[in-house]
């Protein structure tokens, strides 16, 4: 009762040194008006450097603006942009492109980074130090990889292609994984998922460590055989995890950029010029604000109709 | 004044003095900047710029990119009106978009001030360096970096007697540096397989690079040999016929050939260091890069002095033509102290730092150098230099000259490295990609 006493005198103490008039505004705040307070900055720095930008990206995209000559006068062009880029031969291309990169590498990394996932969920000896070194190559940066996998890739000094000669008795030199129209897009899709497929297997190890034991003992008990513990118990439970981890994956796969610059430059010729590849060559070499900004729009508005799909059926397998 | 204000003042009064230290001591000390790519020849003009400083007292600081980013870099702080560079060493197609945007600032008053006289320079560079519109009597830079495509090769490897003897009996002429295309495919596809020095080596390096304008700016050295021309010179901007023309179309097949039978394998998206690095690594017999790096070859340890020689780009049906590349030297608009930018012009342009220029490995497109009777002498790679320059071509200078680029970046490398149409369909694709270019500038093509 004292420490109370005591401890009540102290607030009053410091609120009686509040300015009178603050203490008069504080008091007519709000519990409401008081959380609006707080997430104020975080609500302003949001619309500063995502809505607003979006808003002005959409308003350019109706006009000819370029921005190296930003002391043009900017006219409205209406759809012009976006009826060019819709017909656009090329465009189309680089869009085909994407989405083949998309696929490949989203199954590939799921294929792998699950497998991973039941391997080091087995719980073996020194399963924590092989973790760490799968994870390793997700923590390197982009620019790293791409310019020592260039290395590993050259077909007379890099290993790579030692590696594949040996084990298939061809000349290391007979082939480039770069240079090759045929191989450069499975190169682009085999370097993404050395990097990421640690990120799928993290999220599935995740998703595998929440299902609960007893699950499988009341299956063992019922003399369930291992596939179809797999199949009835691990893969439904691990299903939302999955998605989760094909969604995100698939969200940065549709935006990258740096691996293939380095890698490729989106050649050999266009093969490998992915949508960001085109768009950063519009927008920051040819300054066609206007017009890169239009393909931005297209793009985010794939990517967001995309992800809303996609969630939709992810709410019902959750509810499931 | 209670404990808050204390504290603040505490925390700030530092910073304010040091800020108030740094402005005065700023407006003591005077400097430059000057912007350029990050390579030998930049290095070269650090050791130059300590004259200035100490005829002056202008201390020179410098802003190197390497050329991967050098374009973008450099074209960006340009366009945010960045006071960054007081002095800017631009590459020769920005002359047309800094000129027209206003980024550099016109020299022709100070020059006729100071009485530098552009007919002191070599009439390419100040043509292809200085000049916008070209051909006209504009100037924007001072012709700074002289430069452009040449050969090297292994005068070592050429002078083997079996190998000369091998290539007599097949080609019935002497191994020599080819002085036509078809010679050098020839030279280039003898030498593709042979063991040289215990390793494979390959014939020849040349640019393929996608990015940003390697292929273009190797494919133009078989083009321009074999007819291909930018536009009617009667018709400007009228492209039909000159650009897709069946000489043309050869150039490229040509540059294509060269590149599938004798390139080393890997080298699908090289430029000038990969080429250096096939070079010095003895990858290849003959190399084509810049004459800026022919000094840095010339003393490599390992395939310069006596094992390299140099040779100028071959000649074609059409003549004899190489890319021109190099650089003005010129005064950003933006700058706050264009004074002493043009005191360095003026300084830069006398003749004995022209001269100096050449000595320490810069290449100086100044007359008084490049005629003096001794200059064929002064370095192996000179005479190949002083005859390349007497026929250069340039790509478009033009302010959407980067659009023009691309353009012929993406065709080109669609054919002679992807593998996609043939040469026919690349230029006439171009052609058309050219003229929507000029159409949104409002240029008439037809």
């Amino acid at each position: 009762m004292a420490v109370q006493e005591q401890a009540v005198s102290h607030v009053d103490r410091i609120a009686a040194r509040t300015p009178r008039n603050l203490s008069r505004r504080a008091r007519g705040l709000s519990d409401r008006s008081v959380a609006w307070l707080f997430i104020a900055p975080t609500i302003t720095l949001l619309l500063a450097i995502n809505i607003f930008p979006l808003l002005w990206a959409i308003r350019l995209s109706f006009t000819n603006y370029k921005s190296n000559l930003a002391n043009l006068p900017i006219r409205f062009v209406g759809l012009a942009n976006y009826s060019d880029i819709l017909t656009d031969a090329d465009i189309w291309h680089g869009m085909q492109v994407t989405a083949r990169f998309v696929l490949s590498s989203i199954a590939l990394q799921v294929a792998l980074g699950f497998g991973l996932a039941l391997l080091i969920n087995r719980g073996f000896r020194s399963h924590g130090f092989w973790t760490t070194v799968i994870l390793l190559p997700m923590m390197l940066s982009p620019a790293v990889v791409g310019n020592f996998w260039t290395l590993l890739l050259q077909p007379q000094i890099g290993p790579f292609n030692y590696v594949i000669g040996f084990l298939l008795s061809v000349s290391p030199q007979s082939f480039s994984m770069i240079g090759d129209v045929t191989l450069a897009p499975w190169t682009i899709v085999l370097v993404d998922s050395w990097m990421w497929t640690p990120y799928v297997m993290l999220i599935c190890l995740a998703g595998l460590r929440s299902i609960p034991d007893y699950i499988y003992e009341a299956a063992e008990v019922d003399r369930a055989s291992q596939w179809r513990q797999f199949w009835s118990i691990t893969l439904p439970m691990v299903l939302p995890f999955l998605m989760l981890a094909v969604l995100f994956r698939a969200i940065e796969a549709f935006k990258m950029f740096d691996l293939v610059n380095l890698l490729t430059s989106g050649g050999p010729g266009s093969t490998t010029e992915l949508a960001s590849i085109t768009l950063k060559r519009e927008a920051f070499e040819k300054w066609r604000t206007g017009y890169s900004s239009a393909f931005a729009i297209i793009l985010f508005v794939t990517v967001f109709g995309a992800a809303n799909i996609y969630v939709k059926a992810l709410n019902r397998v959750k509810r499931r | 004044m209670n404990w808050h204000k204390k504290l603040l003042v505490a925390a700030f009064a530092p910073t304010l003095a040091l800020l108030a230290g740094t402005g005065s001591a700023q407006a003591e000390d005077k400097s430059l900047t000057l912007c350029w790519a990050a390579w030998d020849p930049a290095n070269a003009l650090v050791e130059l710029g300590k004259d200035f400083t100490k005829q002056t007292g202008i201390q020179m600081k410098y802003e190197f990119v390497p050329w991967t980013s050098y374009a973008d870099r450099f074209i960006n702080e340009l366009n945010s009106h960045s006071k960054l560079c007081d002095l800017i060493i631009g590459d020769s197609q920005w002359i047309g978009g800094s000129a027209e945007n206003g980024h550099y600032i016109k020299l022709n008053d100070f020059f006729d001030k100071e009485k530098i006289s552009m007919n002191d320079f070599m009439e390419a560079t100040v043509v292809g360096y200085s000049e916008w519109p070209k051909n006209t009597p504009n100037y924007w830079a001072l012709p700074a970096m002289a430069d452009a495509v040449g050969w090297t090769y292994r005068r070592d490897w050429f002078a083997k007697p079996e190998l000369r003897a091998e290539f007599k009996q097949k080609y019935g002429r002497e191994l020599e540096p080819p002085k036509t295309w078809d010679e050098l495919l020839e030279v280039a596809k003898f030498f593709t397989g042979k063991e040289i020095d215990g390793k494979k080596v390959y014939g020849s390096y040349i640019y393929t690079e996608r990015g940003s304008e390697g292929i273009t700016m190797g494919v133009t050295n078989a083009l321009y040999p074999y007819g291909f021309q930018y536009d009617d010179p009667k018709h400007p901007y009228h492209m039909d016929e000159f650009v897709n023309s069946p000489g043309a179309v050869k150039g490229l097949e040509v540059y294509k050939e060269l590149y599938k039978c004798c390139q080393p394998p890997g080298l699908t998206n090289a430029y000038m260091q990969e080429g250096l690095d096939a070079f010095k690594s003895g990858q290849v017999a003959m190399q084509m890069n810049w004459f800026a790096f022919f000094p840095g070859l010339y003393k490599d340890p390992n395939v310069g002095g006596d094992k390299i020689g140099f040779f100028i780009n071959p000649a074609g049906p059409a003549g004899q033509f190489s890319q021109l590349g190099g650089q003005g030297i010129s005064v950003v608009a933006y700058s706050d102290k264009k004074d002493d930018a043009l005191k360095y012009i003026k300084w830069f342009a006398q003749p004995a730092v022209q001269q100096k220029w050449w000595e320490l490995g810069g290449y100086s497109a100044a007359k008084s150098v490049v005629q003096a009777p001794g200059f064929p002498a002064s370095q192996p790679f000179a005479p190949a230099f002083l005859q390349t320059m007497g026929f250069v071509k340039d790509f478009w200078a033009e302010p959407l000259y980067v659009d023009l680029l691309l353009d012929m970046q993406k065709r080109v490398h669609d054919y002679v490295v992807a593998d996609q149409g043939t040469a026919q369909q690349a230029l006439d694709m171009l052609v058309k990609d050219w003229k929507k270019v000029f159409a949104d500038e409002g240029k008439n093509t037809e």
